[in-house]
């Protein structure tokens, strides 16, 4: 055994990089000059000591990849290259296949056999977020109006036209670089071919030069063939006592006033044409009549929640303008009719109903928006019992933890995406709310769950306030359905985020944001070409906020192989942990926790093994060799294994187990990756446009005399060292002296210094990069609150007996050798 | 000694009775004989002005199962202080409040002039009146409009301290908070749902929750704060409800082409009575449904929504080929049935060109003693004064209603009740005084009257139980208490005690003087209820057949005439009139459906059973009286001879008052003479029988509906359908005479009828 050993083995003939043991981080070999003859892709030697260190880094690669392909637009025009890794800031140029930041794949090199696929393990799947935000620098997905017939499409396999498609017959026809099969080209889209066989007007046409682009839909791809409405809004605010103690009944209020005139538009001059409905409820409903010719709101109480019904049409969905007087008038009422309420019990099955009639008799498409504060123990459909039992973490039942009570929600969830009504979920509990219940109509419509634990007004209003206003006003897509087309020979197989299925291939959410990712596997059904490659077309067909049905078109090619060597070449970590991370996630349903952790072990190694035993050159056993594409696999790994999720603390709640699992289900990854590997920056200088270099999260890594930010893309920690230099602290807080720092802030005070205002940016930047709004939570080293940031500190042992990353790396390489022997 | 006549009008003045027989037959046997049974009308809060309440507790016999008021037909013994109950023969002493008693200084109750008395008595604290407002909303504009403003304007007439509570109802039902101030709140329900009383007042926030929680406990005491959101007291939320009246809205879901608006009447009313049920059980309350049309879904049901399937019609029910007639009529009913267990009533005010299920929901006010309004539009005077009528005021200027009523009937010995007919419910109330002969509604010897009115009358029929072989010794007379419990309009406690009593007769000696003792207009009347009541349940011909044989029984019995000899019959003077009743009875629309509507006969129907002996006697048989320049204004026969070219005739059936011009006069007036100066005496008479008119219309309740036409008017139907059809197309030509004018029909004259009523009455064979 390799034990207590390292052994400085550097026989490879390529690029070579051997981690020291001890306290040498950061030892490096420069690349050794490649003579040419190998086709052995660039890979890792690690030495493992359970006293040292491995110093392959994860930052090292971050920071490598950032200076490498941050100064280049990456252009998506060529095959099967590996884009940037999620961190690194770059543009791109879309040049006939999607943008990263809309599709990812975790290998761009796809084995041609099914028998490659199967013999590598690596999975082959798409990281697809079809309404992605792109830079300002970057053009937005051009509209295409084919006209009355709508858009073109392959008549077999009806593929949407693409640069794939191979026009022949001088253009009378093309070839689908889907099924192969021949399409007539209609006289209206008819148009010559130059001397290359390429369309002439091949790049005016964005459906036949970019990735990504939408087409108008026609009526034909309308539910009922009817066009569609605008959508509506509506939102429903428990009122019952612990909602209106904990202040949010107030501050929701507030915020709606304003919030109103944010309401998502395409047409930034333009008002919004979303109308927006107001529901307060507690174990009944209150409607509000809010029509604009009328001098005071109406409120209307349904009590009867055993069979929800509407009870008015006129006047319950409004346009804001409109009805702006009777709206504020009703804003400011609302907490003081509830102020002093005595009800404590609420109903939630009841008032996803009520939106769901509303649409239906409003027949539109929208979004309900939750405010919901306790376990629904009120007698009425979907009514839930207090069932969190820790005992069972760990047993064989833990996986009824996560899921849902009673079939009720998963029926009403079908009800809602056929009716486009995707549901939003903000939850201020105190207690046990079953977030493993609640979630399952947002996380099947699209929609997304916020928690917000013990909310205190003071504290807590910014993050929320953040997180409501962004969820009101981010761009969305309502109704959707989605379709992923390949070409013959793979299969879009499996999919993972929010959404529902009611058949193996059309992905349906009734809601579609920002935000919101979904991940498709693939399988082979057949044999690739490496002639060809393999396409892949996903077709997102949404009615958007303005009440448009339009059809988004992404587009991606990647090349095949015959070698797994290409294969492992061309794979990005950071996608396949995304992949892994969802899978398992999601086999927590219904497998015992301890089987999935082992599976998802297995398969690495299983992965890496298949690596060593075909592609790197023969070595000693006590080797562990890494192929450059995964040589962070191992520690990404034991971060989804250490998750909350897959390995709970003992102060880890039932609810927000079943939160992080939903939430992840829908991350893209840039989310997955820094949620599973925070980032941890020293604050030492912080001069220029550039963050100082993160370190690896490790307690090993923090000095007592240092401040460090870390961000896990959910919170964000600034430690502060108990020896922490005077300076250092008069610039972030404004005292010298480290007893006199407040614990409970949750801003830093806004000083008149270039640190701190600095400081303020890079904390500022960070938040705006992710979709939820980042709490700040100041922790003195030492202090209480230093647990909880220890936690995410993945390179080291936690406190739930999750693995240091060395002792999982030998538990790796001891798996590895077991596979190879 | 006064003749019948007098004995029976000051009997009726007095004590608000009449009976059928004055004289009583002393046996079973005999009072079968008799055909036509010993029955009254009693008009319970028959107005008396000169009747002062007295402010103390009536005394009642100590016999647990007799318990009958002390009254001026005891016998007493003022030196031993103890009075004898004159139905159960039970001694009992006064009581001690009574110590200064003797024959010169008697309590009221037994002075023979107070056979009827009232007390007011201290029976818990006093509690307001109730109003709850059912409105359809389901209404045209401006029905809509004017149904508000009549509404708005009643929240004037109510007593101030009244309570009032609001129900809409179309597709879905709306009860309305009435106490909060800013946003205007209301609770909803669909219109599909039934619900359970217990159901209604938790989803209405009735329930104590702690209460809840404890179940087995029993209910801790309303809090009147939540109680009263929905029901405020007039004075209180005056302007808020005017305000809320105001904004209300036609019912916004939208009714596509060939629909019917869904309206759901059957929830509305089931809500209503649970809303007070839990909030104010048996306390008196008025629930006022106003609708525009007939229950269209959910339980209560009369007709779909699709138009093209026109509402039951007689033709339908008696081809058993209406759907939701049976399920609709036992919903009704067991709403009224739980309205009048808590002395809840409910109005109907029905306005609307087709019919709107009274029908099915005629039970509603039958049982609970409401009203029941029908109209064409709300926006008629028809409607608005009748609405305004139902507040009107007495001589003391309090309202002419009463509440949560119950009449105790007692009888001596050898009568028994056998039941009664009018707007009550069966208390169930066992006592000795019980006839196994259920007639109407019997098996008690208690009714509840949840509303009264001072014209409120009921039927009660009586059974003589005691055996021909055990005769009553002479001069021995039957005596009945009626005893009258109600809440009054000014929320005191009441009790009213009338009794009376008649001089048993043996009926083989003194035939005569039964006969005539005997009661002929009274007789009418109780015998048409019980056809009325009848005919609810049986065929209509049965009803009629039966009609038939009674009276041809009873011309048996009194007639005068010789076997087998139609010619000789006579009738005595005290039945004379009686054959022609029944025979306007026969021709009536509450015994004949031909030309109304299923719910025009219930609406009929409805206030034939709740009047007055004169009102229904106008309703059997229509007065008719004949303006001329000849004389003054005369009533004259209800005959087709009686409609004259230069005469002006007013009709009224209680129902319509119809002006009649002739055809003489109706040229005169198309000519315009009466305006001018010469032609003074025409205008007169042109004018006089509208001051007649308006002086019924001002008094009747409902508002009758308002006629004025002319010979050969379309609307002179109404006159020709109720006279005597002595001349027709079919004998005008051997009559040869130019008077009177012929009547399109097959229907029997009376003479006709007469003819056959003396053939068959003499006949051996029969």
């Amino acid at each position: 055994s390799e034990t207590g050993l390292c052994r400085d083995t550097n026989l490879g003939k390529d690029t070579k990089t051997i981690l020291q043991h001890g306290r040498s981080p950061r030892t490096q070999w420069p690349p050794s000059f490649l003579n040419g003859r190998s086709l052995e892709p660039p890979r890792l030697f690690l030495c493992v000591s359970k006293t040292g260190v491995p110093s392959v880094l994860q930052i090292q690669v971050i920071e490598d990849d950032r200076a490498n392909k941050s100064s280049e637009p990456f252009t998506t025009g060529v095959k099967g290259q590996t884009p940037p890794l999620v961190t690194t800031n770059f543009q791109v140029k879309d040049q006939g296949n999607a943008s990263p930041r809309f599709i990812r794949c975790t290998a761009y090199n796809i084995p041609c056999t099914a028998d490659m696929a199967k013999q590598s393990q690596v999975p082959l799947a798409a990281v697809i977020k079809p309404l992605a935000m792109l830079p300002p620098d970057e053009t937005r997905p051009y509209i295409v109006d084919h006209g009355e017939a709508g858009p073109i499409r392959c008549n077999r396999c009806k593929a949407y036209m693409c640069p794939y498609m191979q026009f022949i017959e001088g253009g009378r026809r093309f070839q689908c670089g889907f099924c192969s099969c021949l399409t007539d080209v209609p006289p209206h889209y008819f148009q010559h071919l130059d001397h290359s066989g390429k369309r002439v007007d091949c790049c005016d046409r964005p459906e036949l030069s970019l990735g990504s682009y939408e087409f108008v839909a026609t009526v034909d791809y309308c539910k009922n063939n009817k066009l569609p409405q605008p959508p509506s809004f509506i939102f429903f605010i428990d009122v019952s006592y612990n909602a209106v103690k904990s202040g949010m009944v107030n501050i929701v209020c507030q915020e709606l006033k304003t919030l109103l005139d944010y309401l998502p538009r395409e047409n930034p001059e333009a008002d919004s044409v979303v109308r927006v409905g107001f529901v307060t409820y507690n174990k009944v409903l209150h409607f509000y009549n809010v029509k604009s010719s009328l001098a005071q709101p109406q409120m209307m109480v349904v009590s009867d929640v055993s069979d929800m019904f509407l009870p008015l049409l006129d006047g319950f969905l409004v346009n804001v303008n409109d009805s702006r007087m009777v709206i504020e008038s009703l804003l400011d009422q609302i907490p003081e009719m509830f102020a002093d309420t005595r009800e404590t019990e609420t109903v939630f099955g009841p008032v996803i109903q009520a939106g769901l009639e509303a649409l239906k008799a409003a027949d539109c498409a929208g979004k309900l928006f939750l405010f919901h504060s306790s376990l629904p123990i009120a007698e009425a459909p979907g009514k839930l019992k207090n069932r969190e039992d820790k005992k069972l973490v760990g047993t064989d039942k833990e996986k009824s933890l996560f899921q849902p009570q009673s079939g009720f929600y998963s029926n009403l969830s079908k009800e809602c995406v056929a009716q486009g009504c995707c549901v939003d979920l903000f939850l201020f509990p105190n207690q046990y709310v079953d977030v493993a219940t609640l979630g399952v109509v947002p996380v099947s419509t699209g929609g997304s769950v916020y928690k917000y634990t013990y909310f205190q007004a003071e504290v807590d209003r910014e993050r929320f306030l953040n997180d409501l206003r962004r969820d009101v006003q981010k761009p969305m897509g309502f109704d959707a359905v989605m379709r992923v087309r390949t070409s013959t020979g793979i299969r879009a197989t499996d999919f993972f985020g929010s959404f529902f299925m009611s058949n193996t291939t059309d992905v349906e959410l009734a809601g579609l944001d920002c935000d919101k990712t979904v991940t498709v596997e693939f399988r082979h059904d057949d044999k690739l070409s490496e002639d060809t490659g393999a396409l892949m077309q996903c077709a997102v067909l949404y009615t958007s906020c303005s009440g448009q049905r339009r059809l988004r078109v992404h587009n991606m090619a990647v090349n095949c192989c015959s070698q797994l060597a290409d294969l492992y070449r061309n794979c990005e970590t950071d996608t396949i942990i995304n992949f892994f991370s969802k899978y398992a996630y999601r086999s927590l349903l219904n497998t015992p926790t301890k089987t999935v952790r082992d599976t998802l072990v297995n398969q690495c190694a299983q992965i890496l093994a298949c690596y060593r035993k075909n592609c790197a050159s023969p070595s000693s056993a006590g080797q562990l060799i890494l192929p450059e594409c995964m040589k962070l696999l191992p520690v990404y790994l034991n971060c989804v294994l250490k998750s909350d999720v897959l390995q709970p603390g003992a102060d880890v709640s039932v609810d927000d187990r079943a939160y992080l699992r939903q939430l992840l289900s829908c991350m893209d990854v840039s989310e997955s990756h820094v949620f599973f590997y925070p980032r941890l920056l020293p604050l030492v200088k912080l001069d220029g446009g550039s963050l100082p270099m993160a370190v690896r999260n490790s307690e090993e890594r923090l000095s007592k005399g240092g401040v460090y930010l870390l961000e896990t893309g959910l919170h964000l920690f600034l430690w502060v060292g108990a020896n922490a230099q005077q300076e250092l602290l008069s610039n972030i807080f404004g005292t010298p002296t480290f007893s006199q720092i407040d614990p409970n802030l949750t801003s830093l005070p806004e000083l008149d210094n270039p640190f701190s205002q600095r400081l303020r940016e890079i904390i500022n930047s960070f938040r705006s990069q992710r979709s939820r709004y980042m709490k700040l939570m100041v922790v003195k080293q030492e202090d209480k609150a230093e647990l909880i940031f220890k936690h995410f500190l993945c390179e080291d042992k936690s406190a739930s007996g999750g693995a240091s990353y060395v002792d999982f790396l030998c538990h790796m390489h001891k798996e590895i050798r077991q596979l190879l022997s | 000694m006064a003749t019948y006549q007098e004995f029976i009008q000051q009997n009726e003045d007095r004590d608000g009775v009449r009976f059928s027989w004055n004289l009583w037959p002393s046996s079973r046997l005999e009072a079968t004989r008799l055909v036509v049974p010993v029955s009254c009308l009693f008009t319970p809060l028959k107005e008396r002005p000169d009747l002062p309440p007295v402010q103390y507790e009536p005394v009642l016999c100590s016999r647990a199962n007799c318990k009958a008021v002390l009254n001026p037909l005891c016998q007493v013994d003022y030196r031993a202080k103890i009075w004898a109950c004159n139905f159960c023969f039970q001694r009992n002493p006064f009581p001690p409040s009574y110590a200064g008693i003797s024959d010169v200084n008697q309590p009221a109750e037994l002075m023979p002039q107070f056979s009827t008395i009232e007390y007011v008595v201290q029976r818990g604290p006093p509690t307001p009146l109730i109003f709850l407002y059912v409105v359809d909303t389901c209404l045209e504009e401006e029905d809509l409009q004017a149904l508000k403003e009549s509404l708005q304007m009643s929240l004037s007439l109510l007593p101030p301290n009244a309570l009032v509570g609001l129900i809409t109802f179309g597709r879905m039902v709306q009860v309305h908070e009435l106490s909060c101030e800013g946003i205007s709140k209301s609770y909803v329900f669909r219109g599909t749902k039934e619900l359970s009383s217990k159901q209604i007042q938790e989803m209405l926030g009735l329930t104590n929750s702690a209460a809840s929680g404890h179940q087995g406990r029993p209910m801790a005491p309303q809090d009147p704060a939540v109680t009263c959101r929905f029901l405020q007291p007039v004075h209180k939320v005056d302007m808020n409800l005017t305000d809320l009246l105001g904004e209300l809205q036609r019912d916004p879901w939208p009714v596509p082409q060939g629909k019917r608006p869904l309206r759901s009447t059957g929830i509305a009313l089931s809500i209503a009575v649970g809303l007070l049920e839990g909030t104010f059980p048996n306390t008196g309350a008025r629930v006022m449904m106003f609708t525009g049309g007939p229950p269209t879904q959910g339980p209560g049901m009369v007709v779909g929504d699709e138009l093209k399937t026109p509402i039951r019609s007689w033709h339908d029910i008696t081809k058993d080929n209406a759907r939701h007639l049976k399920k609709a009529t036992k919903y009704y009913e067991a709403l009224a049935n739980r309205a009048a267990v808590n002395g809840h009533s409910i109005d109907i005010y029905a306005c609307a060109l087709d019919q709107t299920g009274l029908l099915e929901m005629k039970c509603l006010s039958n049982l609970t003693g409401g009203h029941i309004a029908m109209g064409d539009s709300f926006n008629t005077s028809l409607f608005k004064q009748t609405f305004q009528r139902v507040f009107s005021k007495d001589y003391n200027g309090e309202f002419c209603m009463a509440f949560g009523g119950t009449l105790e009937v007692k009888t001596s010995r050898e009568l028994k009740v056998s039941g009664a007919i009018g707007p009550c419910v069966s208390l169930n109330a066992k006592g000795p005084c019980i006839s196994e002969n259920e007639v109407g509604v019997g098996g008690t010897t208690q009714w509840k009257i949840c509303s009264l009115s001072p014209s409120t009358t009921l039927a009660m029929y009586f059974e003589v139980v005691n055996q021909h072989n055990a005769p009553i010794p002479q001069g021995g007379r039957g005596a009945v208490q009626f005893v009258t419990q109600y809440q009054h309009s000014n929320t005191q406690k009441r009790i009213r005690v009338t009794t009376v009593a008649r001089n048993w007769a043996d009926a083989q000696s003194q035939i005569q003087h039964i006969e005539s003792s005997f009661d002929q207009e009274a007789s009418a009347v109780v015998m048409a209820r019980l056809g009325v009541f009848r005919a609810e349940s049986e065929e209509g011909p049965d009803v009629l057949r039966w009609l038939d044989r009674q009276l041809i029984r009873l011309c048996q019995k009194f007639g005068q005439f010789n076997k087998d000899d139609p010619t000789s019959f006579k009738l005595s003077e005290s039945l004379s009139l009686y054959p022609q009743f029944m025979f306007h009875l026969r021709r009536s629309p509450f015994l004949q459906v031909f030309n109304n509507s299923p719910d025009e006969c219930s609406y009929y129907r409805h206030h034939f059973v709740r009047q007055d002996l004169t009102q229904s006697l106008i309703m059997i048989q229509p007065i008719l009286y004949s303006y001329s320049f000849h004389g003054p204004p005369e009533p004259v026969l209800l005959d087709s001879g009686s409609i004259l070219p230069d005469r002006i005739l007013l009709m009224d059936t209680f129902f319509q008052l119809v002006i009649y011009h002739g055809e003489t006069i109706a040229q005169w007036r198309k000519a315009g003479y009466q305006e001018q100066p010469e032609y003074e005496n025409f205008k007169h008479l042109l004018i006089a029988p509208l001051d007649d008119a308006q002086e019924i219309l001002q008094n009747r309740f409902p508002m009758p509906r308002y006629i004025d036409t002319e010979h050969g008017g379309s609307q002179a139907r109404f006159l020709l359908s109720k006279v005597n059809p002595s001349q027709t197309h079919n004998n005008l030509y051997s009559w040869g005479q130019e008077t009177g004018a012929p009547i399109l029909t097959d229907d029997v004259s009376l003479q006709v009828f007469m003819d056959h009523l003396k053939k068959l009455a003499v006949s051996s064979a029969a």
